[in-house]
């Protein structure tokens, strides 16, 4: 109870510097918390608005299942296999860790100006993060599980539903609301660099147009979808954590 | 070098050899991707003939004053929010959140206070870094075992004394943590906004040569960014596994 | 100078309740004297305030009620100048090599380097771990990691040594050599000891007096002078007294444990 209090009261705190903000920069840097809603609001009223989202929920949802499918998959096998882990982990690690948006051209140039330049973008942003956690939560099961496992003589397929993936679970559960958030980003950014569609999109434009209440607007809807969906994963994240 | 090490750097050559072969041979168009050859000797060439060192330094000195700000800022943050349990409860969910938000699209913001300079860029990198210092700092003053405190007090170390020789050895692993991700941020961050906003630095210079189909500078460029980004990370990872050896025993 | 070395008079640590549960009521009162040069050990039930007590004495914790006392001066808030503690768990300094960990009290006295390197020699000599200066403590088994703590309390040639259950997380053989080795160490330096332990075989075997506590509040319900000679080790065990000492500490504390685990 007190700390849905203490984020009410630390959200009040962020929308009062945002406004401070907007007194000191102006209506031109950066416009008020109230005009901002009010903008957001009125942009759900217009027909192109729908179309931008429609196109990003698109490329962040096929962009989501191949970072957590494909995370998952290459994770889980590497944790498995300990020496292809050892050699790989360090170049997943580079991978999370490049700037990779100096790699965009070169998306765009093997899948061209589209949704799947957008798709792959977010994928390569989102994939890191999920096979790491999902490596090391094989890496980690303790090994007195397996022996349990098999001492109760359960088949192969029966030890990995009922022991081995409940045992791996909460860490893979860390990795993909990780990598929710990163592919997220990365759908973005390849909206905002040669797109004409997309909530990306809709920001840059607003930039060169200096239409700031339009580019606040989309980064508050953003900021609300992100938050929420992170509050939801951490939620249940946690949940998993407590029951181990 | 070890086994691993040995396959990886064979695995790496493999895939740069493999990539050299179907572009030479055109199974990959040059419109595609250049030889990694080709990348390099025009890279030589930009190194040797000055081009663009102005925009490399730029964005280099950009990263570094960021990663600097955010990895002393971030720390002393975090030993901040440690102690106020009750405001680090509130942050929690926004530090979860925080990096699901591309922050470059408030680059005309930062213009707007910072006015046209440096400064949007490496502003925007520095608020990419900083809470990944924090969040580790934090985790590593949450881990510190509670029976050392004790023996510091047992030993009558003064504050600075058991801070200093106890409390930040212990918190280290997690700290270097930190200073890894604040480095990988502020590359992203910096070129990330230079890519999409800025009209000067490494990230602008490649998009402009995308723009312009100058395929053999764009590429030299990423090839710089990549090995440059990834050599250091790497010797981070070396480095680390070495420090953590001894302290782990494996 | 007094006979008395350490004292605690009216003791007691009530820890405040938090939200929903009232206040606990973890020691006290307990009187206690420890005389000068005296092994002493404290067996009780799990959750009776042993390690409270250990804390109070090291000037860790601060008593709600009573007063407590190291060679006639009260002890505050901070650890008296003279008192060396070893924990259960390990807190060896996984950073620093077993020298570096021994001395580490040292480094930060006046003493020159010469004579920090003549103690740390002796110390890792008399704990059988010369051969493993150079070694970081992840290398080393617990106990041998749990030693290295007690090297790094004793080189700084403690005269209240207090161990809280340094023993708890090893095997059973391991512990009865390394309590041969606190008797040693008990005898050559002529310290006063105060041992917590859950062991009642370990108590018998080294102390000169053993206080029975009761499950919580704990207080001290019989004291058993054991009545050992002064070169004993644990061979001691195979004397009928030890089996006479070790039924009379169980008849005592039976009833404790049971209560401690929620029978009765």
């Amino acid at each position: 109870m007190s700390k849905a209090l203490d984020v009410a009261m630390l959200i009040a705190v962020l929308i009062g510097l945002w406004q401070a903000l907007n007194w000191y920069a102006g209506d031109v840097a950066i416009s008020s918390p109230y005009d901002t809603t009010l903008h957001l609001i009125a942009q759900f009223e217009r027909p192109r608005f729908w179309l931008h989202l429609a196109e990003s929920i698109k490329a962040f949802g096929y962009a989501l299942a191949i970072a957590w499918i494909g995370g998952i998959g290459l994770g889980v096998w590497l944790g498995a296999h300990r020496f292809a882990g050892e050699v790989a982990e360090p170049i997943v690690v580079a991978l999370y860790s490049l700037p990779k948006v100096t790699l965009y051209p070169l998306v765009l140039l093997i899948f061209g100006l589209g949704i799947s330049s957008k798709v792959a973008f977010g994928a390569i942003h989102g994939i890191a993060p999920v096979a790491l956690f999902a490596m090391n939560s094989v890496r980690n099961i303790r090994p007195v599980y397996i022996k349990v496992g098999r001492t109760l003589r359960l088949t192969p397929l029966d030890a990995a539903r009922r022991v081995l993936i409940p045992a791996a679970l909460p860490e893979i559960a860390t990795g993909l609301r990780l990598g929710f958030s990163l592919t997220l980003l990365g759908t973005l950014l390849g909206e905002m660099f040669a797109s004409q569609r997309g909530l990306g999109f809709m920001i840059v434009n607003a930039i060169g147009l200096a239409d700031t209440k339009t580019m606040m607007a989309v980064t508050l809807l953003l900021f609300i979808f992100a938050g929420t969906a992170n509050a939801i994963l951490l939620a249940g994240e946690r949940a998993l954590h407590r029951r181990v | 070098m070890t086994r691993a090490g040995a396959w990886r750097l064979g695995l790496l050559a493999g895939f740069a050899l493999a990539l050299e072969l179907a572009t030479r041979t055109g199974a990959i168009s040059h419109t595609i991707l250049i030889p990694p050859s080709a990348m390099l000797a025009r890279l030589a060439g930009i190194v040797a003939e000055g081009q663009l060192v102005d925009d490399i330094a730029f964005t280099l000195l950009s990263v570094l004053t960021a990663f600097a700000l955010a990895v002393s800022t971030g720390f002393l943050a975090g030993i901040g929010i440690h102690a106020l349990p009750r405001l680090r409860r509130a942050l929690d969910p926004f530090f979860a959140t925080y990096y699901a938000v591309p922050f470059f699209v408030f680059y005309p913001v930062m213009i707007a206070i910072f006015g046209l300079s440096k400064l949007p860029v490496i502003a925007i990198a520095y608020l990419f870094a900083v809470v990944a210092m924090i969040v580790n700092t934090l985790n590593g003053l949450d881990r510190i075992p509670r029976v050392l405190a004790k023996v510091a007090r047992v030993h009558r170390l003064s504050w600075a004394d058991a801070a200093w020789n106890v409390k930040l050895p212990a918190a280290a692993p997690n700290l270097f943590t930190g200073i890894k991700l604040a480095i990988a941020y502020a590359f992203i961050g910096t070129i990330a906004s230079e890519f999409i906003m800025a009209t000067s630095g490494l990230g602008y210079s490649i998009a402009y040569a995308y723009n312009n189909f100058d395929n053999r500078t764009m590429y030299a460029l990423m090839l710089f960014v990549v090995a440059l980004v990834g050599a250091i990370n790497l010797g981070l990872y070396e480095w680390e596994k070495r420090l953590m050896k001894r302290r782990t025993g494996r | 100078m007094s006979q008395i070395h350490a004292r605690l008079a009216g003791v007691t640590r009530v820890f405040p309740g938090s939200a929903g549960h009232g206040d606990v009521h973890a020691l006290g009162p307990v009187d206690l004297d420890l005389a000068r040069g005296e092994f002493f050990s404290v067996v009780g039930p799990s959750g009776c305030g042993k390690s409270t007590l250990l804390e109070v004495l090291a000037g860790l914790q601060t008593p709600t009620q009573g007063a407590a006392a190291f060679e006639d001066k009260p002890i505050g808030a901070e650890t008296p100048e003279g008192v060396g503690v070893v924990f259960q768990e390990d807190s060896s300094f996984p950073w620093l090599t077993v020298w570096d960990n021994v001395a580490f009290g040292l480094k930060r006295t006046a003493l020159s380097g010469a004579e920090i390197e003549t103690r740390v020699r002796d110390a890792l000599a008399f704990m059988g771990l010369k051969d493993f200066h150079k070694a970081f403590p992840a290398q080393l088994s617990g106990g041998m990691r749990q030693r290295v703590c007690i090297a790094r309390t004793l080189v700084l040639r403690p005269r209240l040594i207090l161990l809280d259950e340094p023993f708890g997380a090893l095997d059973q053989q391991t512990r009865l050599l390394m309590g041969d080795e606190l008797l040693r160490l008990w005898r050559e330096t002529g310290a006063t000891v105060l041992l917590i332990t859950h062991a009642l075989d370990e108590a018998a075997m080294l102390s000169t007096r053993v206080g029975v506590m009761s499950s919580r509040p704990g207080r001290f319900i019989d004291l058993v002078e054991t009545g050992w000679p002064r070169d004993r080790d644990s061979r001691i065990v195979a004397d009928p007294a030890f089996g006479a000492v070790t039924a009379r500490l169980w008849s005592n504390l039976r009833g404790e444990s049971l209560k401690a685990m929620g029978h009765a």
